[in-house]
């Protein structure tokens, strides 16, 4: 190992200046011919976001010329920790969006704001689906990619400048996404509410991500691709043929916010809830599989279960996934051949699907005292649980005469939650709270008596959230299908809103703790970074950090 | 599975072996497939076929057209759905044995005839009625009680279910109840002041305190204009949906400024007509349950 | 183990990896999506839809805007209890024109596939703007502000020719008097009075059914044409286009 400094991508900062340069001339131009308020507004926006990229550009190229820009011995993990510190902030917004939607629908009177157009239901709810799952999930897989690529490749980011546009590229996206919901622009397609322009940014950044990450593998020092990394290069690849082919959309106006979606009706059904499924798949669950892949062993120190499991599950995971969408449509006027495919194929995927769980929790034997101690660890362990259960429930739903009563129902919110509150957002800040005392070289956590806290009030959350969700959803729909004893429906519609309402106030709270958890991580996390409390340095880490930071030696 | 710099080992907390390979620190244990995961596996897989042979799975390929699997059951919800119902509506006629024959007021005196009605009645009067009338028939601003025996159009058995037939002021049928009050200040038809006496005059005839003078000059006018529909007393006129301006019921209210508004602007809501959406024997049995809200007469 | 071993050709070639990932995640959706473009059955044949009337379309618009597909469904399944409450079973017929689809996924609120007609129009301004005043136990957000908003129509004409790129049968005419039969639609004593009679020829003569069009003000301020008026618009037409006494529920192609 007795590599030299070497300048690889060097030009990338002049070419990802360029690109920005050309995006920011077309805004120009849509910004002063915009055919509505709102694209102007959002026009303003890019212009803003995208312009402060390219001045950062220049000022830290004005900088460079003494440095070693992009050095090759080392890692990149400047651009994870922005990851790291964009999943927390995100991560906050989201889960209080979603308690502030959960109280609208308990206290309607209260959290309605008649004058507040775009504070309503109709508008939050997107921008809290969409900022949970692509601002806080989206940054924490982007963070941990690009981290556990670099490890397990045993190299630095491919592209120079490119990881930094995938990262800030994406949080341009999150802003434009975020602030269109607030303003009424969506092409209502659930998960996939961005408009046109909007998609194609994203589609830009994506294509550049997965440029990054297979160039980072293809430069790899390691003979063989580690698991992790065929669960993210799925999750990336697939995401990408998803995300195009449901976008396909023909804008009004190349100025305008609007578009029009290429297919309708039941063809424009089934390629929505083949995305919004696969969404699920990998979005929510191959790229936090991958995650799991590393973080698990990596915390437990101790080889993973079963190399041929991996194998396996991982194959037979994302051939089956795909086939799943129609059980989002079962009894709809898609025809039913496509209906019986989504719900077997759907039971099909139960056994891929717990691969993974075994995979993760068989990776502790011989280490599960360590549940007892570490706090991170247990959050892990405890979100493949969830993994499992979400996971159980996801094919039984998925039965036709199961889904006939929890189709529409708050049934359906809880098994949502029961898979990002307990599986995605666990996992999640497990890795987190792995990777901020590893990135900031911190000997430990600023507190981990606040991990604890963490844990146990968000897992009491969850509990209220998904079983009065569970509660509610069966209610109401065994209250929609009630007969009295003529054979007449029992209850009015109404009836069965007011009957959900204390399982709405459980949920809240729920929803209030798991929010209070996040609060405690964002604190414990800053002081972390901040070398605070456990975190301060000590001499140990003091050496540790002339380690870390450089590449591994081969074994 | 070894290589020059891949050794395998044999993990000791497991007696398993790796597979050689590190990355980052991280091994891989060489355990072989969970059996009963295997098998589990399998037998999903097994069931999943025999569901697709038995049900609707497969699609026609291109430029067939010859339609999709229909499975050995040949099953279809539409057909399902379509047979329960009508058995349901054969069983109902049976059960309910003269219902759709009888008159109301037979109906209303037969026990049987009249749980039938109002289990029927009260069921669709909370998807289709109480979004206006309330609950229970309470009422709402604009949308009269049905549970008091204040009635603008008819109070009978046979008045209630014409007026579900065909709605009120409802244009697309032509036996609607129909009757508009003039838009006396909109259109220009009576001058603002005299709009103003009119009110002070609706709200002593039905009791309020009111500027005496305004109430006489009023009297005249209310003669002239108002007493075709409202008739001379202010009581009120059936045929006219006109409601009785002397009672303490209101329709829209009975403050100075919302009569104002009525008298200005005119109302005349309306009620859409039942009989597209809901079927004779239901339009029956919803005007028995109104009938026997409150005050049927 | 012979699979095994193969196995680490895919892991020492990324670009195979990749392109094997592509090739398992494909197969699924190509057999589900593509079928649903060419088979004859997939739609239901049955009379009486229609493009949307521009005003219509403009309502759908504000629908989506304010996300009321977030609580509402229009799609009436199938089942003893839906067709009960709701009226007949959706048909993909119905929503062949909705680019994008509205069925959706949450019914916090009841089904609106069938809602057209059901209520007055006072009622659906009475209710937009104040849901508990009508029905107390309502969790559905006030939309006041829409009957203050003028609706802005200026790209009618535009829209409309982008619906039919994507394939919704709108005719020259249409597209031309897009803006005229707009106004009249929602306003038809005033200024639209000219394109009353040709918005009823182009959208009732053509594809639609006699008595689908229905021309007045909404939103009870005839002096003015506001998102209100375009959403009740939209509201009232829903469920009403198809012909359900000509459709034949017994027939195979039909009962899919
Ligand atoms: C869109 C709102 C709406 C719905 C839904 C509705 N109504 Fe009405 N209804 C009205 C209005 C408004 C009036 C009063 C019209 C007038 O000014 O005369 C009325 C009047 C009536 C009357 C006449 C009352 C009288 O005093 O003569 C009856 C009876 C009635 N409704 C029963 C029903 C029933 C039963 C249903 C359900 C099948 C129903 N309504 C659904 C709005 C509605
Ligand atoms: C052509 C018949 C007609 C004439 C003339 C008429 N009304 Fe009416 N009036 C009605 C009808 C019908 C209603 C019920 C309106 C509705 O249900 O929307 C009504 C309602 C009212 C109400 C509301 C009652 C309530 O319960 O809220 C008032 C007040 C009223 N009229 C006063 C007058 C006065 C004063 C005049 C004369 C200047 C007048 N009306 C002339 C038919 C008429
Ligand atoms: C928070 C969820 C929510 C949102 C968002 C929402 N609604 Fe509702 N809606 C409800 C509920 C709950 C009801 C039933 C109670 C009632 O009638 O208010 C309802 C009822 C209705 C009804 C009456 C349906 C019937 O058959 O009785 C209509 C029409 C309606 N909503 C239209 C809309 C429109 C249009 C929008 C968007 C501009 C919208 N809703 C947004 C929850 C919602
Ligand atoms: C084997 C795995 C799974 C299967 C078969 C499955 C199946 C289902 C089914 C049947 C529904 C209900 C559709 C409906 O009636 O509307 C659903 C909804 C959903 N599931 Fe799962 N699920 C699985 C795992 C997961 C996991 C792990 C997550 C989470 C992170 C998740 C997230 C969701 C979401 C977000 C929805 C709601 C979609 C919407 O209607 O907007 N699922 N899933
Ligand atoms: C503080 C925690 C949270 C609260 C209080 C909360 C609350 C809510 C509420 C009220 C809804 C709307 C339900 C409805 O329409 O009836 C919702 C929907 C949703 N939430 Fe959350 N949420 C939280 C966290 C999360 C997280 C962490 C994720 C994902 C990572 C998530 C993903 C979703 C999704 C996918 C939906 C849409 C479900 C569907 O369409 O079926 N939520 N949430
Ligand atoms: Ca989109
Ligand atoms: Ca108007
Ligand atoms: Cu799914």
């Amino acid at each position: 190992m007795n590599q030299t400094i070497k300048r690889t991508d060097s030009t990338s900062p002049l070419s990802v200046g360029a690109l920005l340069t050309v995006f920011l001339l077309l805004t120009i131009f849509i910004a002063a011919n915009a055919a509505d308020k709102a694209m102007e507004i959002q026009a303003y926006t890019f212009l803003a976001l995208a312009g402060a990229f390219l001045i950062g550009i220049c000022l830290w190229g004005a900088d460079q010329n003494s440095k070693d820009a992009f050095d090759e011995t080392e890692y990149d993990d400047k651009v994870v920790k922005v990851g790291v510190a964009m999943s927390t902030f995100w991560g906050l917004a989201g889960l209080l969006v979603g308690v502030i939607i959960a109280l609208q629908l308990t206290w309607p009177n209260i959290f309605y704001f008649a004058d507040f157009g775009f504070t309503n239901f109709g508008r939050l709810r997107p921008l809290h689906t969409s900022a949970v799952i692509f601002a806080f999930g989206g940054n924490v897989l982007l963070a941990s990619s690009f981290y556990v690529v670099q490890r397990t490749c045993r190299t630095r980011l491919a592209g120079g400048m490119w990881p930094w546009f995938v990262v800030w590229g994406y949080q341009i996206f999150i802003a434009l996404a975020g602030t269109g919901y607030l303003l009424g622009i969506t092409q209502s397609k659930e998960y996939a509410e961005p408009e046109w322009y909007v998609d194609l940014w994203l589609t830009i950044v994506w294509v550049v991500y997965l440029l990054v990450f297979l160039g980072t593998i293809w430069k790899r020092k390691e003979k063989h691709i580690y698991v992790a990394n065929w669960f993210f290069l799925a999750f990336i690849v697939t995401i990408a043929m998803l995300h195009i082919v449901n976008n396909l959309s023909i804008p009004v106006t190349l100025t305008g916010s609007k578009s029009v979606q290429l297919f309708a009706g039941v063809q424009d059904a089934m390629t929505q809830w083949w995305y919004g499924h696969n969404a699920v798949g990998f979005f929510l669950t191959a790229g936090f599989l991958a995650i799991m892949y590393y973080f698990i062993p990596k915390r437990a120190d101790r080889p993973v279960y079963s190399y041929r499991l991996s194998i396996v599950h991982f194959w037979s995971l994302i051939f089956i996934y795909i086939w799943a969408g129609p059980h989002h449509l079962h009894y709809t006027a898609l025809p039913q051949w496509a209906q019986t495919l989504g719900m077997t194929f759907s039971i099909m995927l139960w056994m891929p699907s717990w691969g993974g769980m075994i995979n993760g929790l068989m990776t502790l034997s011989g280490a599960w005292d360590k549940l007892r101690t570490d706090p991170v660890l247990r959050m892990m362990i405890v979100s493949l649980a969830f993994y499992g259960m979400s996971t159980f429930e996801g094919p039984m739903m998925s039965v036709r005469a199961v889904n006939a009563l929890s189709h529409y129902t708050e049934w359906g919110i809880g098994h949502v939650h029961s898979g990002s509150l307990g599986w995605v957002g666990y996992i999640s800040f497990g890795a987190l709270y792995c990777l901020v005392p590893w990135l900031y070289k911190r000997p430990a956590l600023f507190s981990r008596s606040l991990v604890e806290w963490h844990f146990w009030i968000s897992t009491i959350g969850i509990v209220f959230y998904i079983c009065s969700m569970y509660f509610a959803g069966i209610t109401e729909g065994l209250m929609w299908r009630a007969y009295n004893e003529f054979g007449f429906l029992e209850y009015s519609f109404v009836e069965t809103v007011e009957a959900k309402h204390i399982a709405y106030m459980i949920r809240a709270l729920g929803g209030l703790m798991y929010f209070a958890g996040a609060v405690m991580m964002a604190i414990n996390l800053t002081m972390t970074a901040l070398g605070k409390g456990e975190a301060r340095d000590s001499e140990a880490a003091e050496k540790s950090k002339q380690a870390a930071g450089s590449l591994q030696p081969a074994e | 599975m070894t290589d020059a710099n891949h050794k395998v080992e044999v993990d000791e907390a497991t007696g398993t072996e790796t597979t050689g390979h590190s990355w980052d620190g991280i091994k891989e244990l060489n355990t072989p497939l969970p059996r009963w995961w295997l098998y589990i596996f399998y037998a999903s897989i097994v069931f999943a076929v025999i569901w697709m042979v038995l049900m609707p799975a497969l699609p026609a390929l291109p430029f067939t057209n010859s339609g999709h699997t229909r499975g050995l059951l040949g099953q279809s919800d539409r057909v399902e759905v379509m047979a329960e119902v009508n058995r349901l509506k054969a069983e109902r006629s049976a059960q309910a044995g003269a219902f759709v024959d009888a008159s109301l007021e037979q109906i209303e005196t037969d026990r049987n005839l009249q749980q039938f009605a109002l289990a029927l009645g009260e069921s669709l009067f909370g998807d289709n009625c109480a979004t206006c009338h309330g609950a229970g028939g309470r009422g709402a601003k604009g949308y009269p009680s049905l549970a008091d025996d204040v009635w603008l159009w008819d109070g009978t058995l046979e008045g209630i279910e014409t007026t579900l037939q065909h709605g009120i002021r409802h244009e697309e049928d032509d036996d609607t109840r129909n009757s508009a009050m003039p838009s006396f200040g909109k259109d220009g038809l009576l001058p603002r002041e005299t709009i103003n006496d009119l009110t002070e005059y609706v709200l002593h005839v039905s009791g309020q305190d009111a500027e005496e003078d305004a109430v006489a000059r009023a009297e005249p006018v209310f003669q002239q204009e108002c007493s075709i529909c409202h008739g001379e007393d202010a009581k009120g006129m059936r045929s006219e949906g006109a409601p009785n301006l002397t009672d303490a019921e209101w329709l829209y209210g009975g403050d100075r400024a919302t009569i104002f508004e009525t008298i200005y602007n005119a109302r005349n809501s309306h009620m859409p007509a039942w009989s597209d959406r809901l079927d004779a024997t239901s339009i029956k049995a919803l005007a028995v349950y109104v009938h026997t809200l409150g005050g049927g007469e | 183990m012979s699979i095994m071993n193969r196995h680490g050709v895919l892991e020492r070639h990324s670009l195979l990896l990749t392109v094997a990932i592509l090739v398992a995640v494909s197969i699924g959706g190509i057999i589900q999506m593509v079928p649903l473009m060419y088979m004859d059955n997939t739609i239901e044949k049955v009379d009486g839809m229609r493009p949307y009337t521009p005003l219509e379309l403009a309502g759908k618009d504000i629908y989506i805007r304010e996300g009321c597909y977030v609580c509402h469904s229009q799609m009436v399944r199938p089942l003893r209890d839906e067709v009960e409450r709701y009226g007949h079973y959706s048909l993909a017929a119905e929503s062949m024109y909705d680019h994008p689809f509205q069925w959706g996924s949450k019914r916090s609120g009841p089904d609106l596939a069938r809602v057209g007609g059901k209520y007055s129009d006072e009622w659906h301004l009475d209710h937009l703007k104040d849901p508990r005043a009508l029905v107390p136990e309502s969790i559905m957000p006030p939309y006041e502000f829409l009957a203050k908003k003028e609706l802005d129509f200026d790209d009618i004409q535009g829209r409309l020719k982008t619906e039919r790129l994507v394939g919704v049968p709108y005719t020259d005419e249409m597209i031309e008097n897009a803006e005229g039969h707009l106004i009249a639609q929602a306003d038809p004593e005033e200024r639209g009075y000219d394109y009353v009679d040709s918005l009823f020829d182009a959208y009732e003569g053509i594809a639609g059914r006699e008595g689908t069009v229905k021309a007045r003000d909404y939103d009870g301020d005839p002096t003015r044409i506001t998102e209100m008026d375009a959403l009740i618009a939209y509201l009232q037409m829903t469920g009403t286009l198809v012909d359900f006494s000509t459709f034949e529920a017994d027939d195979l192609s039909n009962a899919r």
